[in-house]
């Protein structure tokens, strides 16, 4: 008698779930049904992500093989860390992990706070057409090509006919050619960056100190208090937020380098100060043709990367309370 | 307000400095457009310094009478128009639907396209995988292989939310169906989004130089920055441009690459001062929900 109940009880439930699992997918059916266009309309989004991106990154394995371009990814061997193991006991493993973090360094002490100082003076003008006019000459070189900008930095430090060793000369100065010693290299590469993004990186901060209560300020003067106690008290705290996003997000990026710019710039003889993890990649893949060595550079450098973004994130969103996506 | 003396003065310093950094930002161009249109002689014993001196156009008639540049000029406008046309039309395929809540494993999707935003696979993996696709020296590899980024398909799919759903209701009650939805109500809408999001992708086609050297080596394809590459960055002149390097009373090497500089970033300066107010309004979307 009870053995039957049970019997019965579990038919009940199976039947139940199986109902519950066909109404399911009848369900599913007529969602996708009724949503059919919008499933067409991603069908190419994904197909791309799939053969651009995702495909790609399956390729990452040769990173573990003896790869042959003529044999692929199937009929290549396998040499597990050999390549990493190569690479961190090299010569390069130093020299370009230092370059990679100390001109993002050198970016975030001289760079970072140049769009901030820049905003800071452009709020304190009252003239509404000279700040519009100052804006926007200063947006101006970021939509500029970064190799016409590394094209005139080259020309005008040309050693003969450069416009910086002509005013040297004149000034009775001996002419350097700047862009071989290797001493020089990180200063033009930082102050490129500077003059190129300077502007442009203050528009977020001219966005925040647009949102600063004017009444704090009126509140202050009548306290008796100066520009400079205006600035400490009211203006910085007010853009404080934005301040701290950007340095988290540069920090995340400490492994990020404008390695475009830098192709432009180095040659053999700044190597030395030059030479970053993404153009020693660019140079030993593309150039020669070690694509697993290269590749195996790549993904260690990716994968620093992405935890140092997700720590950056995840620092973001304790002391934020919102993350940065 | 009364003005005090201390800030008059701070008020006229601030001025002043600023009026610095705006000589600083232009002084490469003034330079690079005064050398271009100065005599070779003028800018070689570094008479030309702010104006430009004994006037002629002789680098710009030898520029312009090049094939190369015009070849790489057509590409480029190629490589932008098309590139960017195809980088819309694949936002707003992935943005529209990423926007409707009821849409089956949105959130998978969402994650799947918005992950290679912090991972990629890197410039090998990349290359190879064009080769794989035969895509190598063609002028596909540049439009397809970057249809779209992660960043803006968010953007305007947080743009597209935006949009009250009655809008959408009212559609289907008409009748329409989502492509009509999309076509007839929300992309009328996002025209400034839209604006700013193809401004965005167009800027990064008209500069874009490092893919365009490394997958196209047929010098009828190569957009300018890649000509410009090789022509001012590297001096690696090819044996046309070498014979312009003769001295002359009408051109020099130097008067040749500034007038090449000042030819590529003419289209540049001239919609610049039109599309800066887009950019500015992107940034502030993006700094909201980066």
């Amino acid at each position: 008698m009870d053995m039957t109940k049970i019997e019965n009880l579990d038919h009940l439930k199976s039947t139940h779930k199986s109902q519950s699992v066909r109404k399911y997918f009848v369900r599913l059916k007529n969602d996708l049904i009724r949503d059919r266009y919008l499933y067409l309309l991603l069908l190419p989004v994904l197909v791309w992500y799939v053969v651009f991106k995702y495909k790609p990154m399956w390729g990452l394995q040769i990173a573990f093989q003896d790869f042959s371009p003529y044999k692929g990814i199937a009929g290549s061997s396998w040499v597990g860390l050999e390549h990493f193991q190569k690479f961190l006991g090299s010569t390069y493993f130093f020299r370009t992990l230092k370059n990679t973090l100390i001109i993002n360094l050198y970016g975030i002490v001289f760079g970072f706070p140049a769009p901030i100082i820049l905003s800071l003076m452009l709020n304190e003008v009252k003239n509404k057409s000279y700040k519009k006019t100052i804006q926007t000459i200063t947006y101006l070189p970021h939509f500029i090509s970064i190799v016409v900008v590394a094209g005139m930095v080259t020309n005008f430090l040309s050693p003969n006919t450069g416009l910086v060793n002509m005013i040297i000369e004149h000034l009775g100065g001996e002419k350097i050619y700047f862009l071989t010693k290797k001493e020089y290299f990180r200063t033009i590469f930082i102050s490129m960056n500077i003059w190129k993004e300077t502007g442009f990186g203050a528009v977020v901060y001219i966005a925040a100190l647009s949102g600063i209560d004017l009444q704090l300020y009126e509140a202050a003067i009548i306290d008796g208090a100066n520009k400079w106690k205006q600035l400490i008290h009211i203006t910085l705290p007010g853009i404080m937020p934005t301040i701290v996003t950007m340095l988290i997000l540069k920090i995340g990026n400490l492994l990020t380098v404008g390695y475009e710019a830098i192709i432009l710039l180095y040659q053999p003889s700044t190597y030395e100060t030059a030479d970053v993890i993404s153009t020693y990649v660019y140079r030993s893949g593309i150039a020669e043709g070690r694509y697993d060595m290269a590749t195996a550079v790549g993904l260690f450098n990716a994968v620093i990367a992405l935890v140092l973004v997700y720590a950056a994130n995840t620092v973001s969103k304790k002391y934020l309370e919102s993350g940065l996506w | 307000m009364k003005t005090s003396n201390t800030e008059k003065i701070f008020y006229a310093i601030n001025y002043f400095l600023l009026f610095l950094v705006g000589m600083v930002t232009l002084y490469p161009f003034i330079y690079v457009l005064s050398a271009s249109v100065s005599s070779p002689d003028a800018v070689i014993t570094g008479k030309v310094l702010l104006l430009p001196k004994d006037i002629t156009w002789g680098a710009y008639k030898k520029v312009l009478s090049q094939n190369e540049i015009w070849t790489a000029y057509g590409n480029t406008f190629y490589y932008t128009l098309i590139g960017t046309a195809v980088n819309i039309l694949f936002t707003i395929c992935g943005a529209y639907p990423l926007a409707k809540k009821r849409l089956r494993a949105k959130s998978f999707i969402s994650f799947f396209i918005v992950f290679t935003m912090w991972f990629d696979a890197g410039i090998i993996p990349f290359y190879l995988n064009i080769k794989d696709l035969h895509l190598l020296d063609t002028r596909m590899a540049i439009i397809l292989g970057f249809a779209c980024q992660a960043f803006y398909i968010i953007l305007l799919r947080n743009f597209f939310e935006a949009i009250p759903d009655a809008l959408e209701e009212s559609g289907r009650c008409d009748g329409a169906n989502d492509l009509q939805i999309l076509i007839k109500i929300y992309l009328p809408l996002a025209k400034p989004a839209l604006a700013t999001i193809a401004l965005f992708y167009a800027v990064e086609r008209w500069n874009g130089y490092f893919w365009a050297m490394v997958l196209l080596k047929d010098d009828k394809k190569i957009p300018l920055q890649v000509l410009l590459k090789k022509l001012i960055v590297e001096a690696n002149v090819s044996d046309e441009y070498a014979t312009m390097a003769n001295i002359s009373t009408a051109y020099s090497k130097e008067t040749i690459i500034y007038a090449t500089i000042f030819i590529s970033i003419i289209p540049m300066l001239i919609v610049y001062p039109y599309i800066q107010k887009y950019f500015v309004k992107g940034v502030m979307v993006g700094a909201v929900k980066g």
